[in-house]
């Protein structure tokens, strides 16, 4: 697979122009995930209505991948409910870790499944995961905080 | 035949059966031949999706000849068992092996005699060494230095033995060049009678900036403190003379000298050594063990605790002969020609911002930058890193170990491409025209 296959340009106008960035009031949870090995860093913040996940902002630096799939994320969860989200979590995690075997579903994923390319290479995979992976953590911890 | 002028001992490689091409034999200094270098190396001849490899990674870890893989094979194969214990003939090779191997290093960087050369698994170990025996006499308020444009393995030692000792950790500022900014450092005081300890790098493995490690090294004994360098850059690409840098104790990895993995060196001067603490316990490192207690081998045994990394060490020792064949000198020369090449070609790229000196004036063979599209949006060094790796050029993405000195320059990270003695004008052109695209497709103009 070429590289360019890699850099869709779904995922490049997303890293141009990110959806949803910037750090917003008010928030149940804010969590910072870090990748020491490249410095991709996200300080994420989530806030809940009821079940419904309200609000998603963010701060982030790092590579193309890690800043588009942070955006497509935030433009897939936003306004839906958690357990909706987290299962969605789950479908992109399985698509990240299929190394390119999964046909993702469009349907849910929509722009997600630009990165099933990514999934075919290994040292990028932790890129297109971190801003899901704050996402997740910061919804349970809005959740045992509110419990 | 005796590459070195020792005796020929049973347990290395006989360089004149390899293929080093005429290069170890030579008697007097020959042209600097590229080519004939690469055809030792053979990795360099792997491809990718049809292309040539552009290995620009070798302050990471550089590629290694024909001749040390075969010295390390014949070891193991034909002359393998431990050593210093073993007293049947293969014990007796292996020894013989494993103590040539330290000659043959101490006579690589001119130092005053073999027991001064310490092995140790890697330049972190050796660093580490130090932090723990020269720390048993600090006490709190003494002061260590180091300074921002260090590998984190020079400077997490020291935060470790600042936090257990109670002594301050305090480091010079780089200028906005990238050298040492000395003269800052002696407007702050840095330097005076509470430095115990300076540790810095001979070469920065980011900026490539030669630090003057003599200088700085008078000016430490002037005050009475002990004077540790990193020179896991400096010993791979300039000819390093122990016995006239004037340091106390210096760290390098083979690795990074066309030597095996597994393996570094601490050398130190031997006065020093001998005052100097136990660091790990263990075999090899007594003299008479007691459950009430034990006393201690000299160095350089003192410090080699347990089996040693004896193939790794017949490894290293064929590096350093290898190094020496072709010449320290012409190395450092074509490492000066590649990277002056290399400057000339990165800075003529808009949207190329360097790292370090811009000349390639007291500068060794590591250049790293950052790049903007032409509209200005910065292209994370990860991205760079993976685009050229599709053109087959491997360079290194992200803080290389040295994450204070990209926050003093106010970046988060960095590619860098360094080269070695197998480095062409070739592989900077490719370099150069590989980074000018990657400008263009994340700049939208692919």
């Amino acid at each position: 697979m070429k590289v360019e296959d890699l850099y869709q340009e779904i995922i490049l106008d997303h890293y141009r122009a990110k959806h949803h960035s910037g750090l917003r009031e008010p928030y149940d949870a804010e969590v910072y995930h870090v990748n020491p090995t490249c410095g991709d860093e996200v300080r994420l913040r989530v806030q809940l209505v009821g079940d419904t996940v309200a609000d998603v902002s963010y701060e982030a630096m790092g590579c193309s991948i890690s800043q588009a799939s942070t955006s497509v994320m935030t433009d897939l969860v936003i306004g839906h409910d958690v357990a909706y989200d987290l299962d969605l979590y789950e479908e992109f995690l399985v698509m990240m870790q299929s190394k390119g075997q999964i046909e993702p579903d469009e349907e849910r994923l929509e722009d997600g499944v630009a990165f099933a390319g990514v999934a075919k290479f290994p040292a990028r995979v932790k890129c297109a995961l971190i801003g899901w992976s704050a996402f997740r953590d910061a919804v349970m911890r809005a959740q045992s905080a509110s419990s | 035949m005796s590459i070195n002028g020792r005796p020929e001992y049973p347990t290395t490689t006989d360089l004149s059966d390899v293929a080093v091409g005429t290069l170890a034999l030579a008697e007097e200094p020959i042209a600097f031949d590229v080519d004939a270098i690469r055809a030792d190396f053979p990795i360099l001849e792997r491809t990718v999706d049809g292309g040539p490899l552009i290995y620009l990674d070798s302050a990471n870890s550089s590629q290694k000849p024909r001749v040390v893989v075969e010295a390390v094979e014949d070891h193991y194969l034909n002359h393998n068992a431990n050593v210093a214990r073993a007293m049947h003939m293969l014990g007796a090779e292996a020894t013989e092996a494993f103590e040539g191997a330290r000659a043959q290093l101490a006579k690589f960087i001119s130092a005053n005699r073999p027991e001064e050369v310490v092995f140790t698994k890697n330049a972190s170990e050796a660093l580490n060494l130090c932090a723990y025996t020269l720390g048993a006499s600090l006490r709190p308020g003494d002061e260590i230095v180091i300074s921002v444009m260090e590998h984190h393995s020079n400077i997490v030692p020291w935060q470790l033995l600042a936090q257990r000792s109670g002594a301050v950790l305090r480091w010079f500022d780089v200028t906005d060049e990238g050298r040492l900014d000395l003269d800052k450092a002696a407007a702050d005081g840095l330097l005076n009678e509470r430095t115990k300890i300076i540790s810095v790098a001979y070469v920065s493995n980011v900026l490539g900036t030669v630090n003057p490690i003599s200088e700085i090294a008078a000016l430490g004994h002037a005050l009475g403190a002990t004077v540790v360098v990193d020179a896991s850059q400096a010993v791979p690409q300039l000819a390093v003379n122990m016995a006239t840098l004037g340091a106390d104790l210096v760290a390098f990895t083979g690795h990074k000298m066309v030597g095996p993995t597994g393996i570094g060196v601490l050398w130190g001067r031997y006065e020093l050594l001998a005052q100097m603490p136990p660091f790990l316990g263990g075999g090899e490192m007594i003299e008479v063990v007691t459950m009430e207690g034990s006393t201690y081998a000299p160095p350089p045994h003192r410090f080699e605790a347990g089996t040693p990394p004896i193939a790794q060490a017949v490894g290293l020792s064929a590096a350093a002969q290898y190094l020496t064949a072709i010449g320290m000198d012409q190395i450092t020369a074509h490492e000066r020609d590649i990277t002056a090449y290399a400057l000339e070609g990165l800075r003529s790229l808009p949207g190329l911002t360097l790292l370090g000196p811009a000349e390639p004036v007291d500068r060794g063979g590591a250049v790293s930058f950052t790049l903007t599209t032409s509209d200005g949006q910065p292209i994370h060094p990860h991205d760079v890193s993976h685009l050229l790796d599709s053109r087959g050029i491997a360079v290194r993405a992200g803080h290389h170990c040295a994450r204070p000195l990209h926050e003093r320059f106010g970046v988060q990270s960095s590619t860098r491409a360094s080269f070695y003695l197998y480095t062409t004008r070739a592989e900077i052109d490719a370099l150069v025209d590989g980074v000018d695209y990657t400008i263009s497709f994340f700049g939208g103009l692919r």
